[in-house]
């Protein structure tokens, strides 16, 4: 379990969360990027730039 | 067997393809773009290197790099070069004789309003460079083409100012994505909105498209005018047959597996390790 940077509520994690990832908080619904896994870390996740996607 | 696979944030896309090289006995070597440098000589030990950035301007620039440093890309950055870039892909287009819409680019506010009353109204403006349905414009009439300029000319940055004006399609109210991997085109989904755009990104819904041949030869067709690889192609089912509209080469397929029934990221690895014994 940790913790959303943004609302402090809950997250579960996968297992097979992976460092990189993009997870969103299910209460308040913030895009966070998985920073570590050992502690688990979130952060948010950086905004779309002009060039993301497809 | 060395697969890399160029990422920054993983999405669900990076975490099937993860899975269906495991499945295939090859464990992909992560490598993420922001901890990135590379020397122009050397690149980590991988065989190939798979592009999945979320970044255009990153995978572009790395691919040339990697290539430079022996490791052959999917896609290459020869067609990351060209999908990345509208104005490129028109006239890779056209140059293999592809039906798709009409278009004109022009470089001032006054010859890009000459070349939309050309055109005829209503157009489509797009960045050159830019995904997910963002910052298009449809423009119905004279009023809205002078704002709309003016305001990219004024407020964008330089890109903003190399004016790509497309034809208005009537599609009624869908369009198709087609997955190309190597020669074949194994699925296609239609994209159905309310919306005149109709990217899954902005909300459109995924269903079930049927390669037909038609389908299949063009969008086949489109992805060796890029220079083929792994893309989707975005058609419009117009009066005239179907147009390609754009090429995307870091495709997204999270809708389409369970819409198509067609395991996709399963068939992009295993082309993937195809091209990495040859």
């Amino acid at each position: 379990m940790a913790e959303c940077p943004v609302c402090a509520g809950e997250i579960e994690l996968a297992d097979d969360a992976m460092v990189g990832e993009l997870v969103v908080c299910n209460e308040c619904g913030a895009e966070l990027e998985i920073t570590g896994l050992d502690p688990v870390k979130l952060d948010e996740a950086p905004s779309a730039e002009e060039d993301w996607g497809q | 067997m060395k697969i890399g696979l160029l990422h920054s944030l993983i999405r669900k896309e990076e975490k099937l393809l993860i899975e269906a090289f495991r499945n295939a006995g090859v464990e992909p070597v992560m490598i993420d773009d922001r901890k990135l440098i590379l020397d122009f000589h050397t690149a980590p030990e991988i065989d190939i290197l798979v592009e999945r950035s979320i970044n255009h301007s990153r995978a572009l620039h790395a691919l040339r790099l990697f290539e430079s440093a022996g490791i052959p890309c999917v896609n290459s950055h020869h067609v990351s070069q060209i999908c990345g870039d509208k104005l490129l892909t028109t006239a890779a287009l056209k140059d293999c004789g592809i039906a798709q819409p009409k278009c004109r680019v022009a470089f001032t506010e006054e010859s890009a309003l000459q070349a939309i009353e050309e055109l005829g109204y209503p157009v489509v403006l797009k960045p050159a460079v830019g995904s997910w349905g963002r910052l298009l414009s449809k423009i119905n009439d004279r009023d809205a083409a002078e704002t709309v300029l003016e305001h990219k000319s004024v407020l964008g940055s330089y890109h903003h100012s190399i004016f790509y004006i497309q034809q208005y399609i009537e599609k009624g109210g869908r369009d198709i994505r087609s997955f190309v991997v190597g020669d074949e085109c194994i699925a296609a989904i239609y994209r159905t909105s309310d919306h005149w755009i109709t990217n899954t990104a902005r909300g459109a819904q995924a269903s079930k498209c049927e390669v037909t041949d038609d389908v299949a030869q063009i969008s086949v067709a489109a992805a060796t005018a890029v220079g083929g690889g792994i893309v989707a192609v975005d058609l419009f089912e117009s009066d005239g047959g179907l147009l390609v509209n754009e090429v995307n080469y870091t495709m997204e397929f999270r809708n389409s597996i369970d819409t198509t029934g067609i395991d996709i990221p399963a068939v992009v690895a295993s082309y993937v390790i195809e091209q990495a014994g040859k």
